[in-house]
């Protein structure tokens, strides 16, 4: 259902949490987060509404940043195994920056 | 409930079972009964007896108050403020009452950011609402200060005091103050309103001689409210002593159960209320948990909800949603209670981080 890759179009890891409910999408995002190098970008895909607060309280807790969260374009997110459920629930990127040194994981 | 709200219900029920507005002297002893009750929730939330009036419960007693001040206020202006961090009921009668709803931040610990609200509240604003502390995490708010800013700008202030009276004092500061007799060990079915005698109300309910409870107020439930607060206040001793209960489950949640944060201000709190959020936890498998073991709390996170929405406080703050325990000591709890919570809450926190695959995160 969820799994983490390498997004072609910006070259960072890319989690897609879409469809996950609480607490699941911190905890993809904070596994992707476990395996990046110091300093990556990690792409976020999400639809669940408690992300919204629950990706920048995280990030806070474990000293990453969130760079930018936005709406995921349509042609972004399509051709994933996720078809027919982004149009239940509207779809989100976020993009985090992991912190730098070992405070990341 | 109280044990008080108890006795003094099915007392009345005996003497005030009949229609406070009908003449026969049944009806007028259920009207004494309720005059007598008016009478001593006056008192004790320090204002007339004529100010205060009851309502068929605290949403109710929200909903009118919102709307009988904006409609009273209507050549004024159709801006409500309010603090992003109300009862669900303000901020549905706030959008229902007003033409914009104007929302003040709050701060890390849920509390008002004052200068934002001294800048919303002008003179075009129908009415303010805020509450006198917040329910879910504890914090109370700079009600006298807000006030200050409102009365200076003319503008009615709504108190919404429901999770407070009965616990800490409220003070003067409001022009409208709504308490809910159910947060203090009353009996459902009946709020108070206390509406000064200054502030102008147009009432937009069902037309009733009573507007504020149109169709009538159960008698017992009232005169149970006034009886169980009475109770409540006389014994302000116990209801402290939780606060030194709230401050060691602070203090060992912090310091047992890993990826925590303790939410609330740590100081300016109601004394019976904790909250805490865990990094990677299921709220609705940790309640589960801790219900199994005998403890039963609340969350506020979204899949306690009925919603997919988490709690609209928690996200104000900008705290964790998710894995969020919400703890509300009753008077009669004891400190043997509270170490066993704090007992069982590390492991039962780490199985539902194993549960999830979360352990290691």
């Amino acid at each position: 259902m969820s799994g983490h890759g390498v997004d072609g179009s910006t070259g960072s890891t890319l989690v897609d949490a879409r469809g996950l409910r609480c607490p699941a999408p911190v905890i993809a995002l904070a596994r992707a987060a476990r395996e990046a190098a110091p300093g990556t970008v990690l792409t976020v895909w999400w639809t669940d509404p408690a992300a919204r607060h629950d990706i920048p309280a995280w990030a806070r807790m474990r000293g990453h940043k969130v760079l930018v969260t936005e709406p995921l374009a349509p042609e972004e997110g399509d051709g994933g195994d996720d078809d027919g459920r982004a149009d239940v629930t509207r779809a989100y990127v976020t993009r985090v920056r992991t912190a730098s040194g070992d405070a990341a994981g | 409930m109280h044990p008080v709200a108890q006795e003094a219900f099915l007392a009345a029920l005996e003497q005030g079972w009949a229609d406070p507005r009908r003449l026969h002297a049944e009806g007028r002893r259920a009207r004494l009964l309720l005059d007598g009750a008016r009478e001593a929730l006056a008192e004790m939330l320090g204002a007339r007896t004529e100010e205060i009036h009851l309502t068929a419960g605290h949403t109710a007693s929200l909903h009118a108050a919102v709307a009988a001040v904006a409609r009273a206020r209507r050549r004024v202006g159709g801006r409500v403020v309010v603090s992003a961090v109300e009862r669900a009921a303000v901020l549905a009668a706030a959008a229902l009452a007003g033409d914009e709803v104007v929302t003040v931040p709050v701060d890390r610990t849920g509390r008002l950011d004052l200068r934002a609200w001294q800048d919303a509240v002008g003179p075009d604003v129908a009415l303010a609402a805020l509450q006198h502390a917040n329910g879910e995490v504890g914090t109370l708010q700079p009600v006298a200060a807000a006030f200050e800013a409102t009365a200076r700008a003319g503008v009615p202030l709504l108190v919404d005091a429901g999770a407070s009276v009965g616990h800490v004092d409220v003070g003067p500061h409001w022009d409208v103050l709504a308490a809910d007799p159910s947060d203090w060990g009353g009996i459902a079915g009946v709020g108070v309103l206390a509406v000064r005698s200054r502030v102008r109300t147009t009432p937009t309910g069902p037309e009733d001689e009573d507007p504020w409870a149109p169709g009538g107020v159960s008698v017992p439930a009232a005169v149970a409210a006034a009886a169980s607060l009475r109770a409540v206040l006389a014994d302000r001793a116990r209801s402290e002593a939780r606060r030194a209960l709230v401050d060691r489950i602070r203090e060992q949640v912090a310091q047992t159960v890993r990826d925590v944060e303790v939410v609330g201000d740590p100081v300016e709190r109601l004394p019976h209320v904790v909250t805490f959020s865990c990094l990677y936890v299921d709220g609705e498998a940790l309640l589960g948990e801790l219900d199994r073991q005998g403890f039963a709390v609340g969350s506020g996170s979204a899949c306690t909800s009925s919603s997919l929405e988490p709690s609209h406080v928690l996200a104000a703050m900008g705290v964790l949603t998710h894995g969020n325990v919400r703890i509300a000591l009753p008077s009669t709890v004891t400190p043997d209670d509270v170490e066993a919570l704090c007992a069982v809450l590390p492991q039962a926190v780490a199985d539902v981080r194993r549960m999830a695959g979360a352990t290691d995160l």
